[in-house]
């Protein structure tokens, strides 16, 4: 019983990470029917300006701070001291590696994304596939390969629960963040005029043209949205699991893909249920089967939905036409 | 030409066998440095790979992205009896080079059916999707083709599986390549080709005129996937030594990028594309790290500024057939009347063409 409270707890919690990189993906392929193989790289991305931003504003800051200016302001804004470290520093960080991805997935789109639109969908793929192989040995030559080790934002402490399971802070801060970014992009997408023109181009692109949408800024706006939520995811997991490397965003980026999937692309509540349900899946197999078999879960999964449920859990099917 | 035509065949295989034979010796090291037969090689090794993933994903314009996963079935499965029968087959029928290519001939035999069948038992429920849900899928399946290898210890699991008998041999690899070639080539040119191309260009219609498109994308599949074994029982035994991980999706990606590179749905352009992506590595080897930026900065911008690839879909056969055709017509004097169609037939082709690049994977309005 506490190993399975103890596996749900951890599936939820890396379950929140896969549902933030999925809605990226789950948005991209709504406006442009493209799977962004980008994503999963621009949530490595962030993890890594979480990791620079860290060092350099906010741990090594905090201390040099909290130790020679022992001011109020000090302490409240980076943390030092008695009190629990920085959660304001964890959220700073986060905040700014969210906006400097949200840029590059403007540029991504910009640059590589826009000029292939004119063409097949087939071409784009390609592009995409292209962006992520960039991102991913960009990423080994300017962050070097080899792993780095996240800082540790603000202590973490294990909370005993009923049963012998034990939840940890950091899963806790992980969990919370995710839902709030999670309301906050489903009032930006149903209670905004932005997110309303977003839902008319996902419905139909030309019409939306017609309307008056400038789809353009729309598009570009809707990979800032999801870039910015997976750097965002990028941060959480540094927070969790404090190794980062170039490649990291490879497999993390095809599960939340599967996820996506899982829930009914195009749909974000699809999303956000496919990543939770992957990711207690993946945790369950780790706890009670083997471990080695986790990253065939999520492709098993997703063939077996391909097959029997196409359109996803929530997703609507779409008869084809001529 | 009064030949017949299996006589004339025949005699133009032969012809191919003996020349690779002779090429053989050139360039098995002997005669050449080693790093240069090397790379050629290779070479070999990716155009058996990439005219291969060429049948399924340009003629039949089915989008997979698994090819790696085949070749792995194939790699391991006759490296498998490489390993545990070869040595003792070669030694029954004498141990001399005939006893080796027969356990050679039989491993890639082994190879091939492992993989087609593999492609079989994905192909299947994975073709009825389309698109992109075909190309997860196919990844997907390559990943888990790969997890298992990692899990199964007969062959060494994740350490690697070693001790395979190598064979670097430039004869049998650029058999294989050739027989790949001329494989797809005459099925291309063929009534199953022309269904394929049917489905291509638009599966709906083809399926309205009475092609079995489920079938045929097996068919294609299968085919492929066996071709893809193949060329993974040359690599398992070019090095003697196998690991799951150089059959991750990277590797898939990099035969998908020699066929576009080259243009999907021409061969030449696959070959090209092969042997382009082989030595290019090797020329930019100067800019070790900056390699692989450099590779996908040019995909990209490939992308933007050539969609359909270097070559398109132009053929470098298609002249010459065709100039061919009218003077074998010519000679049963059927003269003037036929060389204006054939005009035209050339005419429709390339305008065919046209179309198609525009509307090759494009979504169809909701």
């Amino acid at each position: 019983m506490s190993t399975f409270l103890q596996q749900l707890i951890n599936g939820v919690s890396l379950g929140a990470i896969y549902s933030l990189i999925a809605l990226g993906y789950t948005m991209v392929y709504g406006v442009l029917k493209l799977i962004n193989f980008a994503h999963g790289d621009v949530y490595m991305v962030g993890a890594f300006m979480g990791y620079y931003l860290a060092n350099g504003l906010g741990v090594r800051g905090a201390q040099a701070l909290g130790m020679s200016a022992d001011g109020l302001l000090a302490r409240g804004l980076l943390g030092s001291g008695a009190m629990e470290p920085s959660l304001i520093t964890a959220l700073a960080v986060m905040l700014l590696a969210m906006a400097i991805c949200a840029a590059l997935g403007v540029i991504i789109e910009r640059f590589a994304y826009r000029p292939v639109r004119k063409y097949s969908r087939l071409t784009a793929l390609i592009t995409a596939i292209g962006v992520s192989l960039l991102l991913e040995n960009g990423g080994q030559v300017v962050f070097g390969a080899d792993p780095k080790f996240f800082p540790e934002l603000f202590k973490k402490r294990n909370i005993e629960l009923f049963g012998g399971a034990s939840i940890n802070s950091a899963d806790i801060i992980v969990l919370v963040i995710a839902l709030a970014l999670m309301i906050g992009l489903q009032l930006v997408v149903f209670r905004t005029k932005t997110g309303r023109a977003m839902r008319a181009v996902s419905f139909n692109l030309q019409s939306a043209k017609l309307m008056g949408i400038n789809t353009d800024r729309i598009i570009a706006f809707t990979f800032a949205l999801g870039s910015a939520l997976a750097a965002a995811a990028g941060v959480l997991v540094a927070i969790r699991i404090p190794r980062i490397d170039p490649l990291m965003g490879i497999l993390v980026g095809l599960k939340a893909f599967v996820a996506a999937v899982l829930g009914g692309i195009g749909n974000i509540p699809g999303a956000m249920l496919g990543g939770l349900l992957i990711g207690v899946t993946e945790t369950m197999v780790v706890g009670y089967l083997s471990p080695t078999y986790k990253d065939a879960v999520a492709f098993a999964i997703l063939i077996l939905i391909l097959l029997f449920r196409p359109s996803g859990l929530l997703g609507s099917v779409s008869q084809e036409k001529v | 030409m009064l030949m017949p035509r299996y006589l004339r065949n025949l005699i133009i295989a032969l012809v191919v066998i003996g020349v690779l034979y002779g090429l053989d010796f050139v360039f098995q090291g002997r005669m050449m440095n080693p790093y240069f037969s090397r790379i050629l090689m290779l070479s070999g090794i990716a155009i058996t790979l990439a005219v291969s993933l060429n049948l399924i994903n340009g003629f039949t314009g089915q989008f997979s992205i698994g090819h790696a996963g085949f070749m792995a079935v194939g790699a391991y499965s006759s490296a498998y009896f490489s390993v545990s029968y070869g040595a003792s087959l070669a030694e029954t029928l004498g141990g001399g080079t005939l006893g080796w290519a027969v356990a050679l001939g039989a491993a890639t035999l082994i190879g091939a059916v492992a993989a087609g069948l593999a492609g079989l038992v994905v192909g299947v429920p994975s073709l009825r999707l389309k698109g992109d849900y075909l190309a997860i899928v196919t990844l997907g399946f390559g990943q888990i083709i790969v997890v298992f290898l990692n899990n199964i210890e007969a062959v060494g699991g994740a350490r690697g599986y070693s001790g395979i008998p190598i064979v670097k041999s430039f004869f049998w690899i650029f058999l294989i390549a050739i027989v790949t070639i001329v494989v797809v080539y005459n099925i291309v040119n063929s009534a199953f080709g022309r269904a394929l191309i049917s489905i291509r260009e638009d599966e709906l219609a083809a399926e309205a005129m009475g092609v079995n498109t489920t079938r045929y994308k097996v068919m294609a599949f299968v085919i492929s996937s066996a071709m893809a074994g193949a060329g993974g029982v040359l690599l398992a035994h070019f090095d003697g030594y196998l690991n799951p991980k150089s059959f991750e999706f990277i590797k898939s990606f990099e035969i998908l990028i020699m066929i576009i590179l080259g243009g999907l749905g021409s061969i030449v352009g696959s070959i090209l594309g092969a042997i382009l992506l082989t030595v290019l590595p090797e020329a930019l080897r100067g800019f070790a790290q900056y390699r692989m930026v450099i590779y996908s900065l040019l995909l990209i911008i490939l992308m933007i500024t050539r969609p359909q690839g270097l070559l398109g879909k132009t053929e470098a056969f298609k002249g010459w057939r065709a100039r061919r055709r009218a003077k074998t017509r010519t000679e049963t004097e059927e003269i003037t009347a036929e060389d204006t169609r054939d005009q035209e037939s050339v005419e429709k082709a390339t305008l065919g063409e046209r179309q198609s690049e525009t509307s090759l994977g494009e979504e169809k309005p909701r």
